[in-house]
C-alpha cells in the first residue's frame, strides 16, 4: 500500500481542499503539510471548519475537491483505501465515544482484535500496557459510565493510541470536561507527545500549544489565516482575527 | 421506584386524604352499578340474611368496601416486594374465581386437556417459535435495509412494512392459503401460518429494530470506524447490542401478541390450541371449559414470555445500572 516514492513522506498532505455543505462552503482551499512527528495545534473561532478540517483526513466528512495523504497513500473513497487510512490515523472525539455497553478493557481490546488480529490475550497485555500509560489500569474491568470524564477520555485515548497509529488527531478532547480534570487528559497527550507521537490537536488550551505544539494554525471561515510556531503565533500575530481571538482566549 | 430522590414521601394510601375518598369512591361504583344484583349480592346475603333490593345493595357495596380497606390496609404494611406479589396474587385468585364462576365440568377438562396440550399447545407453540425466529430475521434485514443506502433494498423494505402492517393479519393468511394455489402455488396450512405470521409481525418489528438502531448516536458509528472496524462488526459488536435496550420491550410485547395471533391460523383449519378449543367442545356443548383452558394456557405462556423478556432486559442494561 505504502508508496515508496519518498523516504518519509509527510505524516498528513492537504493540498487544494475545499468542502461545501450544501451551498455553504465550509473549507476554501486548504493546504497543509504535517511532517512526522510534528505536533500541530489547530485553534479558530466556533465554526470556523476545525472540526471538518481533521475529519476528513480519516474520511469521517468527505470533501468535494483537492487531495488528502496519509503517509503517502492519497486518500480516495474506495473501502480498501479509506480502511487502511483508518488503521493509520487514530482519533479522539470531544464526546469521548466509549461503547456504554462494554468495559473499559472490552473497548480496547474488541477493536484490537477484530482489527490488529491479535488474540484475547494479546488484546489483553496490549490494552493494559497502555490503561498504565494513561494511569487508569485498575479501571479495566469497570464501564464508561462509572468513571468520571476525565477517566473516560483517557481511556479513549489509550483505545486510540492502542492501536498503534501513525497520527493521532484530537477535535478538542479536553472542552466536555471539567476545569480540574482538564489537567490530566493534557498530561497524558503531552507525555503522548514526548514519545514522538505525530498529533494534529484541535483545541482552545493555549497553555497546551505553548507547552508542546511545534507549529500552530488559526482558521477562520474555512480558511488557514495564519500559522507559525507557539513562540511567534502568541507573542506576534499578524492579522487582526488572530489578535482578536488570542485576546478572547487569553484573556 | 425507578428515578430514587430520597426524599421519604408517606405512601399514597397511608394519607386519610387519599385513603379515604379512594373507598368512597369504590363504595359510590359499587352502589351505582348495583353489585348487590348479583354474585357479591349473594355471597353477602350469607351475612344479612332477608335483605333485597337496595338495602342488599347497600349492604353489599359496604361489605366489599370494607374488605377492599381491610385489604389495602394490610398489604401497606408489607415490605414492597412482598406488595406486588400479593396483589398479583389476589388479582389472579379474582379472576379464577371468576371462571370458576362459569359452574365448569372440570370432568370434561380434564378428559380432553392432554389432547389440547399434546396437539394444541405443541403446534402454538411450533407455529410461534418458528414465526419470532423468521420474524426476527426479517425486522433485522428490512431494518438494516431501511438504513442502507441501497435504493433497490429500502423501496423493498419501505414497501414490506407498508403492505404487511396495512393489510388485516387474517387477510394475508387467506392470500398466502386461497390466493397463491391461483398462482399453481399450493401452500399448506401450517406453513401458511407460520409465513402470515412471520411476514407480518417482521413488518411491525423491522419499524421497532430500526427505530432502536437509529437512537445510538453517530458518535458511536464514527468511533467503531475511526478504529477500523469494518461496518458489520460494528453493526453487531456496537450498534446492534446498545439498541437491545431500546428494541427488547417492544419485541417483547410483540412475540406475546403474535403468541395469540397464531390462533388466528385456526381459520385456514390448522389443529392448534384455539381451533381444539373450539372444536372439541362442539359434540358435547362444552365451549366454554375449552374456551377457559385455553385462555388459561395462553396466559401462561405469556407469563413464560414476560419473564424471559425481563431476563433478557436486566443482561442488557447490566452495564447502564451502577
Ligand atoms: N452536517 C453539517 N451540515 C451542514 N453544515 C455543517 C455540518 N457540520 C458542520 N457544518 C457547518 O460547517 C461549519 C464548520 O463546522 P465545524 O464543526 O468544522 O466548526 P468548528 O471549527 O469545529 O467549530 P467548533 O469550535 O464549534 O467545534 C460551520 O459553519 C457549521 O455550521
Ligand atoms: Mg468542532
Amino acid at each position: 500500500m505504502t508508496s515508496a516514492q519518498d523516504s518519509a513522506p509527510p505524516a498528513i498532505q492537504i493540498t487544494g481542499l475545499n468542502k461545501w455543505y450544501g451551498l455553504l462552503q465550509v473549507l476554501h482551499d486548504v493546504n497543509l503539510t504535517v511532517t512526522q512527528g510534528e505536533r500541530l495545534v489547530i485553534c479558530g473561532p466556533s465554526g470556523s471548519g476545525k472540526s471538518t478540517l481533521i475529519r476528513t483526513v480519516n474520511a469521517l466528512e468527505g470533501f468535494q475537491s483537492g487531495e488528502i495523504k496519509v503517509a503517502g497513500l492519497r486518500l480516495t473513497r474506495e473501502p480498501a483505501v479509506v480502511e487502511e487510512i483508518r488503521r493509520r490515523v487514530g482519533m479522539v472525539f470531544q464526546q469521548f465515544n466509549l461503547f456504554p455497553h462494554l468495559t473499559v478493557l472490552e473497548n480496547c481490546a474488541l477493536p484490537l482484535r477484530l482489527v490488529r488480529g491479535l488474540s484475547a490475550a494479546e488484546a489483553r497485555d496490549r490494552t493494559m500496557h497502555y490503561l498504565s500509560k494513561v494511569r487508569i489500569p485498575e479501571q479495566a474491568a469497570k464501564y464508561p459510565a462509572q468513571l468520571s470524564g476525565g477517566q473516560q477520555q483517557r481511556v479513549a485515548i489509550a483505545r486510540a493510541v492502542a492501536m498503534q497509529p501513525e497520527v493521532m488527531l484530537f477535535d478538542e478532547p479536553t472542552s466536555a470536561l471539567d476545569p480540574e480534570m482538564v489537567k490530566e487528559v493534557l498530561d497524558v497527550m503531552v507525555a503522548l507527545a514526548d514519545e514522538g507521537m505525530t498529533m494534529a490537536v484541535v483545541t482552545h488550551e493555549m497553555g497546551f500549544a505553548r507547552q508542546v505544539a511545534d507549529r500552530v494554525i488559526f482558521m477562520d471561515a474555512g480558511r488557514i489565516v495564519e500559522q507559525g510556531p507557539p513562540t511567534t503565533f502568541f507573542t506576534a500575530p499578524r492579522s487582526d482575527r488572530t489578535k482578536a481571538f488570542l485576546r478572547q482566549v487569553l484573556h | 421506584m425507578h428515578y430514587k430522590d430520597n426524599i421519604a414521601y408517606p405512601p399514597l394510601l397511608s394519607r386519610p386524604t387519599v385513603y379515604l375518598p379512594v373507598l368512597a369512591a369504590v363504595f359510590a361504583a359499587l352502589w351505582w352499578f348495583r353489585a348487590g344484583d348479583g354474585a357479591l349480592g349473594r355471597l353477602v346475603l350469607g351475612l344479612v340474611p332477608g335483605a333485597e333490593g337496595d338495602a342488599l345493595n347497600l349492604a353489599t357495596a359496604a361489605c366489599v368496601t370494607m374488605l377492599v380497606g381491610f385489604n389495602i390496609f394490610v398489604v401497606m404494611r408489607l415490605p414492597l416486594r412482598q406488595q406486588v406479589w400479593l396483589v398479583w396474587a389476589e388479582l389472579a385468585a379474582l379472576i379464577l374465581l371468576f371462571f370458576y364462576s362459569f359452574d365448569l365440568s372440570f370432568a370434561f377438562i380434564q378428559r380432553k386437556i392432554g389432547f389440547l396440550i399434546t396437539q394444541g399447545l405443541v403446534t402454538t407453540l411450533y407455529i410461534s417459535a418458528v414465526s419470532i425466529v423468521i420474524a426476527t430475521v426479517l425486522a433485522l434485514i428490512g431494518a438494516i435495509a431501511k438504513l442502507s443506502s441501497n435504493g433497490i433494498a429500502q423501496g423493498i423494505a419501505h414497501f414490506y412494512t407498508s403492505l404487511f402492517r396495512g393489510l388485516p393479519l387474517l387477510m394475508q393468511i387467506y392470500m398466502i392459503y386461497l390466493g397463491l394455489p391461483q398462482l399453481g402455488y399450493v401452500v399448506d396450512a401450517v406453513p401458511t401460518g407460520i409465513a402470515a405470521l412471520s411476514l407480518c409481525y417482521g413488518a411491525y418489528m423491522t419499524e421497532i429494530f430500526r427505530a432502536g438502531i437509529e437512537s445510538i448516536p453517530k458518535g458511536q458509528w464514527e468511533a467503531a470506524r475511526a478504529l477500523g472496524m469494518r461496518p458489520v462488526s460494528v453493526m453487531t459488536r456496537i450498534i446492534l447490542p446498545q439498541s437491545m435496550r431500546v428494541i427488547i420491550p417492544p419485541t417483547g410485547n410483540q412475540f406475546i401478541s403474535m403468541l395469540k395471533d397464531s390462533s388466528l391460523v385456526s381459520v385456514v383449519g390448522v389443529w392448534e390450541l384455539m381451533y381444539l378449543a373450539r372444536t372439541q367442545g362442539q359434540t358435547e356443548f362444552r365451549h366454554i371449559e375449552m374456551m377457559v383452558t385455553a385462555s388459561l394456557i395462553y396466559w401462561l405462556m405469556s407469563i413464560v414470555l414476560e419473564l424471559a423478556q425481563k431476563r433478557i432486559e436486566t443482561h442488557f442494561n447490566k452495564a447502564a445500572t451502577r
